[in-house]
């Protein structure tokens, strides 16, 4: 257990770029934090992080490249390129997290999650038009998902299961504080809508930067862990009889699902993000007869969900958000008439 | 030669009800025990506290010399429950996944080893359901679901098997293979303690059997068991107890 922590830790630190951090002599550069009267220099190798600087390269080639063989405005306008890569990364991580929540009858803990970080947006964005430092509504949702998170595994722990009744209350009572908090004293209706519906077009490339990091955070923990986590999700009495720690682990995919909720929020919106946890996980279960194949199946049938709802999305000037749902719900409904495949 | 399992005054009580009260009994390594009693007499509850799965209110539980709640070595133990739980039935999960994971608890986090996937082939040969490796789990017959889940312990390299009921439902034909592959366990070494509502079929091939309504009975040879009147004290009483509303726990 130790070794394993050791080992998040360090992948955390890798990606993040603090790992060079931790050897003498490695400060290359400061990063100024000021928040309030006071200001902080923090050291941050930027240049190691991958994040901030093997991606943005990474990132530029492809577009680059992509839209010089195509031409074609959909690859060529920034906006889509960000958007593209945000839905990508969205189609990997909640297929992944969704199978082990799908199998444990977790699925509305996506949605509670949701609708909690939603309330966690409100507060941000009204923090945020007062103390316009603090203007980073993303930052909040994690925090309050997070919270919310472990509060639920509180529950759990207390009251042995995921009760159905903590779950509604935390669904709607974050949701309630958000539209509480939004009434009284938000303004920007177009912010509030972009993050209830999602919105596509205005992902900062910041935040795709923050959803490449939690996609490899998500990714490195699961590829760690999944073996315990398929343990535990298919017979947790036998794991407990294993001596494996089965509530460190529940607690994992808790918060891993929290990071995942907040980071496809933008694209999806709060209210649709948990059917990308739910239906290309149910459609490949349709598909397959072993568990880790249905894992892979579900990151593809993720993506096809994603692109055919970008596309159609613009052809037919819906929502894309609704538009990812509705080809992922296509596809369920596809893979139910049909046998399994693979 | 130590002691598997070894309970001692294990008092528990389920909200109140009390289901176990000052059981002492121990199972020896290489033992095939035969655990029955009534419906309602705790024998899973029993059993759980052996495993170490839940916690008895008072007494001592030690799993191979260890207090069992400080016990770790968790590959060594498996258990065959009762039901299917929901996941399984719906998970799409193959019989070699759950094999497999058998060998989890010994990998970590590492990566499975071509001496795991050997060992998992060996377990498939041995419970006789290698030509079933690929099927999922839940398209099983119950006789052929609860050789999956021996698999599984062997795979894990247990030293006990722990079985609750593992028959119910499962054709009279494949009982009887059951029980031989049981025995086969058992004189390769491996602890056995069995939980079983056929009273006849286990007194057949256990070692011993132990009889709990609330209190243990008889604990004892088999032949000794099932001449003595242990077995109609047991259930004569456990009527008695019953339709005079105590509680026998539930």
């Amino acid at each position: 257990m130790g070794a394993l922590a050791a080992v998040m830790v360090a992948s955390g630190l890798f990606i993040l770029g603090w790992l060079p951090a931790l050897a003498p002599g490695a400060w290359p550069t400061l990063f100024e934090l000021s928040l309030g009267g006071w200001s902080l220099e923090v050291p941050v190798p930027r240049e190691w992080s991958f994040v901030t600087v093997g991606f943005p390269e990474l990132y530029e080639a492809f577009w680059g490249a992509t839209c010089g063989a195509v031409g074609s405005w959909l690859v060529c306008s920034g906006f889509l390129q960000r958007g593209f890569t945000a839905g990508v990364l969205i189609g990997i991580t909640a297929p992944i997290v969704g199978t082990y929540l799908v199998n444990r009858q977790m699925a509305l803990i996506g949605e509670a999650l949701a609708h909690t970080a939603f309330g966690g947006v409100a507060i941000g964005l009204f923090v945020g038009a007062a103390v316009p430092r603090f203007d980073y509504p993303l930052l909040f949702a994690l925090v309050t998902a997070a919270i919310a998170a472990l509060g639920m595994q509180y529950i759990a722990v207390t009251t042995d299961g995921y009760a159905d009744i903590p779950i509604a209350i935390m669904l709607t009572g974050g949701f309630a504080v958000g539209i509480a908090v939004i009434s009284y004293g938000v303004v920007f209706s177009a912010t509030v809508e972009s993050y209830l519906f999602g919105d596509i077009l205005f992902v900062p490339f910041e935040n795709v930067q923050l959803m490449v990091a939690l996609t490899m955070t998500v990714a490195a923990m699961v590829a760690l862990t999944h073996k315990q986590l398929l343990f535990i999700t298919f017979d947790r009495e036998a794991a407990r009889l294993a001596r494996i720690n089965v509530w460190f682990y529940d607690t994992l995919l808790i918060v891993l699902t929290a990071l995942v909720v907040v980071a496809a929020m933008q694209v999806l919106g709060a209210i649709l993000v948990a059917g990308m946890l739910v239906i290309p996980v149910a459609a490949a279960m349709q598909l397959t007869t072993g568990f880790n194949r249905g894992l892979v199946l579900s990151v593809v049938l993720g993506q096809i969900a994603v692109f055919g709802g970008i596309f159609l999305s613009y052809y037919w000037n819906v929502a894309t958000g609704a538009m990812i749902i509705i080809v992922a719900i296509v596809l369920y409904i596809w893979s139910v008439l049909g046998k399994p495949i693979w | 030669m130590t002691r598997a399992i070894d309970v001692e005054d294990v008092t528990f009580a389920y909200d109140g009800q009390p289901v176990l009260r000052d059981v002492t009994m121990s199972v020896d390594e290489g033992d095939f025990v035969g655990l029955i009693g009534p419906n309602g007499s705790g024998k899973t509850t029993l059993l759980k506290i052996m495993l170490g799965l839940q916690t008895p209110d008072s007494g001592r539980v030690e799993l191979f010399g260890t207090p069992a709640a400080e016990f770790s070595e968790g590959t060594r133990l498996g258990y065959v429950s009762q039901q299917s739980t929901e996941a399984e039935t719906m998970m799409p999960v193959t019989v070699r996944e759950v094999v497999t994971m058998g060998r989890y608890p010994h990998a970590g986090s590492r990566r499975l080893t071509d001496e795991d996937r050997e060992i998992v082939d060996d377990a498939l040969e041995q419970v006789e359901i290698t030509d079933l490796a690929s099927r999922r789990v839940n398209r099983l017959s119950g006789g052929q679901r609860q050789r999956a889940y021996i698999a599984r312990a062997l795979a894990s390299e247990a030293d006990l098997l722990a079985l609750d009921e593992p028959t119910v439902g499962v054709d009279a034909d494949s009982v009887d293979a059951f029980y031989a592959l049981l025995d086969d366990l058992n004189d390769r070494g491996i602890t056995i303690v069995l939980i079983e509502h056929d009273i006849s079929a286990v007194a057949e091939h256990a070692s011993t059997m132990a009889c709990l309504d609330c209190e243990l009975y008889e604990h004892c040879a088999t032949d000794r068991f099932l001449e003595s009147d242990a077995l109609e004290q047991a259930f004569s009483s456990a009527r008695v107890v019953s339709s005079a509303g105590l509680a026998a726990g539930d």
